[in-house]
């Protein structure tokens, strides 16, 4: 598929805000490798981390295709405003309830996104999209067997999560920020947007929430926590880009 | 990842097992048949004990193992090491998954040995009380703790006691996965930029007193001991393992033009043994025995984790449920 | 005072700089399930190890990373230890049988030196 330059800008920007996504979240739950609540998890956890950055690496690698500079340059060397993630991804990882949750609601976005994408007109695109299917597939069985446990286990954890998802749903309204010139995209029939993407994953989300006990006001967020796919962040971007950057950036032309 | 330098405990004075000699004689004659003692096998008490003592102190050794690293799993260089950090940390957890279920066949529970690790009761390997001041450190680590913990895997795989012999087995291939990672890793600082270089030499004069500590003091001959080799619950003695460990690494070392901080490190070509400064054996005690550069935070730390998934375990305790030993 | 660490993600957790040696009074792990994997279609599921886990359904969940990420694996069964039933160790010999069962082996069947003598004697005839 030969791009004009406009469709080609556009492709690009949903490429980076969805790899710089599962970049930044990879990262933030893979600060829970070795500290989690039980071995087992742990490792579960850990590896899902590991796939996030993984799907990131492959989105960075399609960039890098079509003109973008190599992986790594562009994952540690971009300023804070170079980012496109969505400020979901960049909270620090909290209890575990609030990582759990987040981990819920961005992973069923994940699997409707790559959903959506498994039928893009644009080929490179579809391929990847296919190819990580499985992945997040199991990410949100997992997300989910977690939440509805929760959500139905004793009246501490009921609490929690549901306090949890009050402080975490109306974040994850970031996810589906609409991105600049997306109506190209559309046209195209290379992504259908974030506004249907929005609508199924509320479907869904409804669904799961009513078996996990969970409560849900379906109430518009009075904040909608865009700004991310603009390059405007959270005060913990910054910190965690120099934290993630620090052995990179002592000499960024040397092979780690 | 382990050594050796395990804490076998002398058996108390006074305390005489009745030992029925008919069970003990079968015992002792399939384990020198090279059979392997399962679960549900007789064995003597003290067996039991000091194979639980070190089964436990092995899987404390893996989660602990996995902090030092895991110190600078937010700030790996580049996605291959970004991914490849979190995997081998990931790994060390697994490890200690598979060595407290090998350690629960013989009877004590995953929680109770978690508590004694955290109130200070049991111990792990002396070099996870030492930190990773830079990046660097968890190369040398990755390549040649790991390297002297294969060592001590491979020998005891051979030992007698069927759920470890199984679960190391699992562990020494992932373990090949990260001596290779380290080595890379290594390579990579040594044959790079200047600051890089001088990064690894400053991580390995840094490591090399804790790996000198790693395999253990020169064992006692005792009659104590004697009966642990008999029935293969210890594989080889310390000193053997440092040696072999000296015999396949400095020559690696060296080639990458790194030095080692012991200026009579050097192998007697007469004896073929290698000749080095005696480790600090007071500082192992005493590191050992909790004072340490990092004693204090690895348990705080180990303590927090288990504190802060407390409310999602026990939210998902069933009252009804009885706690069952693993069966193998 | 709190504990700064190497570690940003533990200095991040602000732990006491005191030491505490006290033992946890609820510790809460779960009970133990036994996994078995299949590592291909066609092929036997294989005991691979136990883990611990509050039901099935998470425990199956669980099994998955601990006991596939690294290996082929195309099916997996959780079993929770206490439902397993095992024969006793002290029974071993029941399994012990004896060499003279060759009416029910392939090698207990050996004709073809009659059938040779047969023919060797049709072929004189």
């Amino acid at each position: 598929m030969n791009l004009n330059p406009e469709t080609l800008s556009a492709v690009k920007n949903l490429i980076y805000s969805t790899a710089d996504d599962h970049l930044v979240l990879g990262h933030r739950n893979s600060e829970w490798t070795g500290l989690g609540p039980i071995l087992e998890e742990d490792i579960a956890f850990s590896s899902m981390a590991q796939d996030k950055l993984g799907q990131a690496l492959a989105l960075y690698q399609l960039l890098n295709k079509l003109g973008e500079r190599d992986p790594d340059t562009i994952a540690f060397t971009r300023k804070e405003n170079e980012f496109r993630c969505c400020h979901l991804t960049e909270y620090p990882i909290g209890d575990y309830g609030f990582s759990l949750m987040r981990h819920f609601l961005f992973d069923e976005a994940a699997l409707l996104r790559f959903d959506m994408l498994s039928n893009s007109g644009f080929t490179e695109l579809s391929h990847i999209a296919k190819k990580f299917r499985g992945e997040i597939k199991y990410h949100v069985m997992h997300a989910e067997e977690w939440i509805k446990q929760l959500g139905n286990g004793n009246e501490e954890s009921n609490r929690r999560i549901q306090i949890m998802f009050d402080t975490v749903y109306p974040l994850a309204h970031g996810i589906f920020e609409p991105l600049e010139n997306e109506n190209i995209l559309i046209e195209n029939k290379i992504y259908e947007g974030e506004n249907e993407l929005e609508q199924r994953w509320r479907v869904r989300i409804g669904k799961i929430v009513k078996d996990a006990n969970i409560i849900l006001n379906e109430t518009e967020p009075k904040d909608k926590h865009y700004g991310g796919r603009r390059g405007m962040h959270t005060e913990y971007l910054k910190p965690l880009l120099l934290e993630m950057t620090e052995v990179f950036s002592i000499d960024p032309n040397a092979e780690w | 990842m382990y050594g050796g330098g395990y804490i076998f405990e002398e058996s108390k004075n006074g305390h005489k097992e009745e030992i029925d000699p008919v069970k003990l004689e079968r015992f002792e004659s399939k384990i020198a048949a090279g059979e392997k003692i399962e679960p549900a096998d007789w064995m003597p008490f003290e067996y039991r004990r000091q194979l639980i003592r070190m089964i436990e102190q092995h899987a404390h050794s893996e989660i602990i193992g996995a902090l030092p690293e895991g110190t600078w799993i937010t700030r790996a260089p580049g996605f291959r090491r970004k991914l490849a950090l979190m995997a081998k940390v990931q790994d060390e957890v697994g490890h200690a998954q598979l060595l407290y279920s090998a350690a629960e066949t013989l009877g004590k529970p995953r929680e109770v040995m978690i508590n004694d690790l955290i109130s200070g009761k049991s111990k792990y390997s002396n070099v996870f009380n030492y930190p990773a001041v830079t990046w660097a450190d968890t190369a040398i680590i990755a390549w040649l703790i790991d390297a002297g913990a294969i060592i001590n895997q491979v020998a005891n795989s051979k030992g007698s006691y069927g759920p470890y012999c199984r679960a190391l087995e699992r562990i020494c291939i992932e373990e090949s996965f990260h001596l290779k990672y380290g080595h890379d890793n290594v390579v990579f600082l040594a044959t790079g930029t200047p600051v890089q270089r001088k990064m690894v030499q400053e991580a390995l004069n840094r490591w090399w007193p804790p790996i000198m500590h790693f395999f253990g003091p020169s064992d006692k001959i005792s009659v104590h001991t004697e009966t642990l080799m008999k029935w293969k619950v210890k594989m080889a003695s310390n000193d053997d393992m440092r040696q072999k460990f000296l015999d396949m690494y400095v020559p690696k070392i060296w080639e990458l033009g790194l030095t080692i901080p012991d200026p009579k490190l050097k192998k007697n070509d007469e004896t073929g043994k290698w000749e080095y400064t005696e480790p600090d054996w007071e500082e192992f005690k005493r590191v050992i025995n909790g004072d340490g550069p990092c004693n204090k935070e690895r348990l705080a730390v180990r303590r927090r984790a288990e504190e802060k998934g407390e409310w999602v375990r026990r939210a998902l305790m069933k009252d009804k449920e009885k706690y069952t030993v693993p069966l193998s | 005072m709190s504990l700064k660490s190497l570690d940003p993600r533990i200095t991040r957790e602000e732990l006491p700089d005191v030491p505490d040696n006290t033992p946890l009074k609820d510790i809460h792990h779960w009970n133990t399930f036994e996994v078995f994997h299949q590592s291909k279609t066609g092929g036997h599921h294989i005991h691979v190890g136990s883990l611990h886990a509050p039901n099935a359904e998470m425990a199956l969940i669980l099994a998955k990373e601990q006991y596939a990420r690294r290996y082929n694996c195309v099916n997996l069964w959780v079993v929770k230890t206490s439902d397993i039933l095992a024969s006793k160790k002290e029974d071993e010999e029941i399994f012990e049988t004896t060499p003279e069962k060759l009416y029910r082996e392939a090698s207990g069947y050996k004709v073809m030196e009659k059938i040779n003598k047969f023919k060797n004697e049709r072929k004189k005839g």
